[in-house]
């Protein structure tokens, strides 16, 4: 029999984490490397084999999914207006828009968030944390970005939760967000956080965003003009999207 | 600009992304169905998998309409049913397994976006029905993870490994 391996404490996690950023110091990293070990999760789904690149100006990923306004309904964007009573926790409106690399406006495009209740717990059978669940919050939202890529969601701010990676593992409060541009080389699933949470130096999850200046594009901004007097707390949060854009589909139509 | 950076899509997004009749990009065509498995070989039952593809013409114009919602009660009516969207979205289920309906496409393969628990940043992958000369330039033995099986009449099987002997081949678009 194998002795029980001791628990993995958060020095442990840590010590991993210091010794990834270090080897990726001063490198421009966007996107996290894919086996980030301090996430657990993360050891036997990724990729070993390199990825082959595909330079293909007819592929089906330079296009991507249309959508349109019967994908939303008007009800989408309020979180705290998705039921009879309102939601606990502190309102907050997020607002930011969505834009690909060269800083164009990603137009009518769907954008999609989840996130946990003010106690720190999703609407999810799997989801065992015991924290209240708020019959008044379902933690799901849409829209479809305006004519500059805008995007505005009124919401609670989800609560910070554990998640046993690790000894003490919590997650940083943040709002999931997933993304599409013009082509489907430009998908995007991502989370924002909170500015000035104290639990950023512990999350594997966040850290595995090896390079400082991207960790912090990940991090909304509170905005004193988006606050709504006596209703919510502001943020402000842009999105800008990676890969190509469907430069053929644009010229072809 | 500097893209956002991605971070993974698990594990509550159960509640939130999938949406009934996601897999159902269309009725009479084929099903390509099949498991996502980890590196120990295990299948993995939070994925999500998104498809993408041209339609039987090889036309990739797509249309509006996959998740349409009832304007009154805010639920997911589900699609157009007049016009292919060429957009599917389905989670792995307990076993781990997925299935997509819809059509041949006309161009000879359909797109993958796979996500998942543990999987930072999403990754490509593409199903194809047949011979194609983007598959001649792999080795032979990873050709293979690319082409769905035909399991009998418009039935195909096409599994994911994310890691491991029979790892997919997974794309990078630059």
């Amino acid at each position: 029999m194998t002795p029980p391996t001791p628990p993995l404490t958060q020095a442990d996690i840590d010590r991993e984490i210091e010794e990834l950023h270090k080897a990726g110091d001063g490198q421009e990293a966007n996107h996290p490397p894919r086996d980030f070990a301090p996430y657990r999760s993360s050891v036997l789904r990724h990729p070993k084999q390199p990825l082959i690149p595909v330079k293909d100006p007819e592929a089906t990923e330079l296009s991507g999914p249309v959508f349109g306004v019967t994908d939303v309904t008007a009800l989408d964007a309020d979180l705290t207006k998705q039921h009879l009573g309102e939601p606990l926790g502190e309102r907050i409106t997020v607002q930011g828009r969505v834009l690909d690399r060269s800083g164009r406006p990603v137009r009518g495009q769907l954008v999609e968030v989840w996130q946990a209740n003010a106690s720190g717990r999703y609407l999810h059978q799997r989801d065992d944390h015991p924290a209240p669940l708020d019959p008044n919050f379902t933690g799901v939202g849409r829209c479809l970005t305006d004519d500059e890529g805008r995007y505005a969601f009124t919401t609670i701010k989800p609560g910070a939760y554990p998640w046993r990676n690790h000894v003490n593992a919590w997650r940083p409060a943040h709002i999931h967000f997933s993304v599409f541009g013009t082509a489907f080389t430009q998908r995007l699933v991502t989370q924002m956080y909170f500015p000035n949470d104290p639990l950023f130096a512990y999350d594997p999850v966040l850290q595995s965003v090896t390079d400082e200046r991207a960790r912090q594009r990940l991090v909304g901004a509170y905005d004193h003009d988006l606050s709504v007097p006596e209703w919510s707390l502001g943020y402000r949060w842009d999105i800008v999207l990676d890969g190509p854009a469907a430069t053929w589909m644009e010229e072809g139509r | 600009m500097n893209p956002t950076p991605s971070q993974t899509v698990g594990p509550f997004y159960g509640y939130a992304l999938p949406f009934p009749g996601g897999g159902d990009v269309a009725a009479g065509g084929i099903t390509v169905q099949g498991y996502v498995y980890d590196g120990a070989g295990d299948p993995v039952p939070d994925a999500l998998l998104e498809f993408w593809q041209a339609d039987p013409s090889g036309d990739l114009s797509g249309a509006p309409g996959t998740l349409r919602r009832d304007p009154v009660t805010g639920a997911v009516i589900g699609r157009h049913g007049l016009d292919f969207t060429g957009f599917g979205r389905v989670p792995t289920d307990a076993d781990g397994r997925y299935a997509l309906h819809t059509l041949m496409p006309g161009n000879g393969y359909i797109s993958v976006c796979v996500f998942a628990r543990g999987l930072l940043h999403h990754l490509y992958t593409r199903i194809y029905f047949g011979q194609d000369p983007f598959l001649d330039a792999l080795p032979p033995h990873r050709r293979d993870t690319l082409v769905a099986v035909r399991e009998r009449e418009d039935v195909y099987r096409f599994d994911i490994h994310l890691q491991g002997e029979k790892e997919t081949v997974f794309l990078d678009f630059g």
